[in-house]
């Protein structure tokens, strides 16, 4: 059953459309993330949902009620903000219990409840202080118990992490999809990172432009993205104008001029259709480059040559050429890097390799 | 060599400012009957004389009141006006706003002459509630700047936070809003106190016939003689235009410093 659905939503301000004809269901229970660039309306469709902004058409319905003329107050939400958003003047218990006042539970009741929501994010010791007092991931752990604890339909979260730094983040990350499964709230969040959408997700929505760009799970949208706009935003991906040479049972293979011919399973492009010209994908993760010379079994060799390097640490991006083509691979470390001027070959396994429609 | 000039000039400036202040509270407790120097002993007798005054502490009582209720309506529509303007769109927010705060702009003369011409011509005639009026809308400028400045500091998403927590608009702005808000609402009501309590200007204009506040009660004292009742007068004045904002300014800092640990 679905918990919340947007059935063909539009929000334009003014003559700005900033959502488009958007329809879309969040399954009961399950981790959806909205991903996108900045200025894709996702944040738009989160405060729809919230009831921070209204709707220019269409209709939002939360545990099968339409909640277009409801204000926030009643819609029985939890949002967790960007910057925490706790109550400066109120200590971190008072914050917690806000929620549960207006809710008629019992001051002994409420009690028992703030403190099992701030045991749920590890820190009951810190029920007298003021947020003030406090570090950023401290702050965004007590917002998410204040969210939690009235026990929402919906738990939204609106970036919640982007405010933390970078270690952190990885650890506030794996904590709060633990939360978010144990207590098995339907959560919709918002982010523009694509490895905390791939990470954390049930269900990835990819957004661009005021449009879904593609529905799926990480590995669906990671490995078969429907559109170029997907491949690239997911990950660095290399591009190619292809064509379709045959379709053989489950196989299509395809030429990219210039750079090879492959065959790969029909499951890795499932929106091709019957159309004959193609763009093959190639993710630049999955190009992997040997020294000159090397073979492998059922694997592509292409040889190429070192551009660039941009050195990472425990990765490094290349760029490469084969022939016309100017690709990128990104690749671990494995003694030293390769340099500049290497010649190589690039190792694909035709598995690895996804085909869109040509535009 | 400049600086020491400068530094010396700077002294004068502010010994010509402030000397003629702190004889006045000196003389206030000169027990001699003329208020001038030498003084001849400490004594307290000029208070009790105000206090004995029935004219003065009429006057007191008025001012104390048109104080009080030009604080609590003024800070009362500034905190409206102040939402309004920051939170809702309102059409025409920008000319509101430079309206609001005009009367601090325009000369208060010309301000108090232009009240009491337009209620003559409406045929309204100088009361109590006219001189309040004129003190609220003398003194709403004060309250909306000082509000303004800190509501646009007041996070949107605490509130939001707060209404998506099941508070109402209404529950958010008293469980939220205004708690944030009270330094601003304490400073804006101080000012506004302060400042009607000792206007005289804009006072002489609107007050009723046979009602006097303590400024146009020492105006026409002296016209008749210099009592050292007055300069008593004074010193309460001084105590209460200085002392009460200063006692604010501490209480909220205490209230900040005790909330940051």
């Amino acid at each position: 059953m679905a918990a919340v659905t947007l059935t063909d939503i539009v929000k334009r301000f003014g003559t700005f459309t900033a959502v488009q004809k958007m329809s879309l269901e969040i399954p009961a229970g399950s981790f959806c993330t909205l991903l996108g660039p900045s200025g894709c309306g996702k944040t738009t469709t989160l405060r729809m949902v919230a009831g921070l902004l209204d709707p220019t058409e269409g209709d939002i319905t939360i545990a099968g009620r339409r909640v277009n003329d409801i204000p926030i107050h009643k819609r029985n939400l939890g949002i967790v903000f960007q910057n925490y958003a706790l109550f400066p003047h109120r200590t971190v218990a008072e914050n917690v219990g806000f929620g549960l006042k207006y809710r008629g539970v019992t001051k002994a009741e409420a009690e028992r409840r703030v403190a099992q929501a701030l045991e749920l994010v590890q820190l009951p010791h810190l029920a007298d202080r003021y947020p003030k007092a406090l570090s950023g991931g401290q702050q965004q752990r007590i917002a998410l118990a204040r969210a939690v604890v009235i026990e929402p339909d919906v738990l939204l979260l609106d970036e919640p992490l982007s405010a933390l730094d970078a270690n952190l983040r990885e650890d506030m990350r794996v904590e709060l999809k633990n939360i978010q499964k144990r207590l098995g709230v339907t959560s919709i969040f918002v982010t523009h990172d694509q490895s905390e959408a791939l990470a954390m997700s049930d269900q990835v929505i990819v957004m661009s432009d005021g449009r879904v760009e593609q529905v799926g799970t990480p590995e669906e949208v990671y490995n078969t993205p429907a559109t170029e706009f997907v491949a690239r935003f997911l990950g660095a991906a290399n591009i190619l104008e292809a064509r379709v040479t045959a379709r053989q049972g489950d196989r299509i293979s395809l030429e990219a001029p210039g750079f090879t011919q492959v065959e790969i399973p029909r499951s890795r492009a499932p929106h091709l259709g019957d159309a004959t010209a193609a763009r093959l994908v190639v993710r630049a993760e999955k190009l992997v480059l040997m020294p000159e010379g090397s073979t492998a079994d059922a694997a592509l060799m292409i040889p190429a040559t070192v551009e660039a390097v941009d050195y990472q640490g425990q990765a490094a991006r290349y760029f490469l050429r084969v022939g016309d083509h100017a690709l990128q691979a990104i690749n671990m470390i494995d003694i030293a890097p390769f340099a500049a001027g290497d010649k190589v070959v690039l190792r694909l396994l035709p598995r690895d390799c996804a085909a869109l429609p040509a535009r | 060599m400049g600086w020491g000039l400068i530094r010396l000039y700077a002294i004068a400036v502010y010994g010509f400012m402030f000397l003629p202040v702190l004889v006045v509270v000196l003389l206030s407790f000169n027990a001699n009957q003329f208020g001038s120097f030498p003084m001849t002993g400490f004594s307290l007798r000029w208070f009790e004389a105000l206090w004995n005054n029935d004219a003065v502490m009429r006057a007191f009582r008025t001012s104390l009141i048109l104080g009080l209720m030009t604080a609590v309506i003024s800070t009362t529509l500034g905190i409206l006006a102040s939402l309004a303007l920051v939170r809702y769109r309102v059409p025409g927010r920008n000319l509101i706003t430079t309206a609001l705060i005009a009367p601090i702009l325009v000369p208060e003369v010309v301000l108090a002459v232009a009240l009491l011409l337009f209620l003559n011509w409406l045929g309204i005639g100088k009361s109590f509630v006219l001189l309040l009026a004129g003190h609220v809308v003398f003194t709403l400028p004060f309250v909306i700047l000082v509000v303004q400045a800190r509501l646009v500091s007041i996070r949107r998403d605490v509130e939001e936070a707060a209404l998506s927590l099941g508070a109402s608009p209404v529950q958010t702005f008293f469980a939220v809003t205004l708690p944030l808000l009270m330094p601003a609402v304490a400073a804006g009501a101080l000012f506004a106190f302060t400042i009607s309590f000792d206007d005289i200007t804009g006072t002489l204009f609107w007050k009723p016939g046979g009602v006097e506040t303590v400024p146009t009660q020492i105006f026409s004292m002296l016209r008749n003689s210099i009592s050292p009742e007055i300069n008593a007068l004074g010193t309460v004045m001084i105590v209460m235009t200085v002392g009460l904002p200063l006692l604010g300014a501490g209480i909220a800092r205490s209230l900040a410093t005790k909330r940051g640990k």
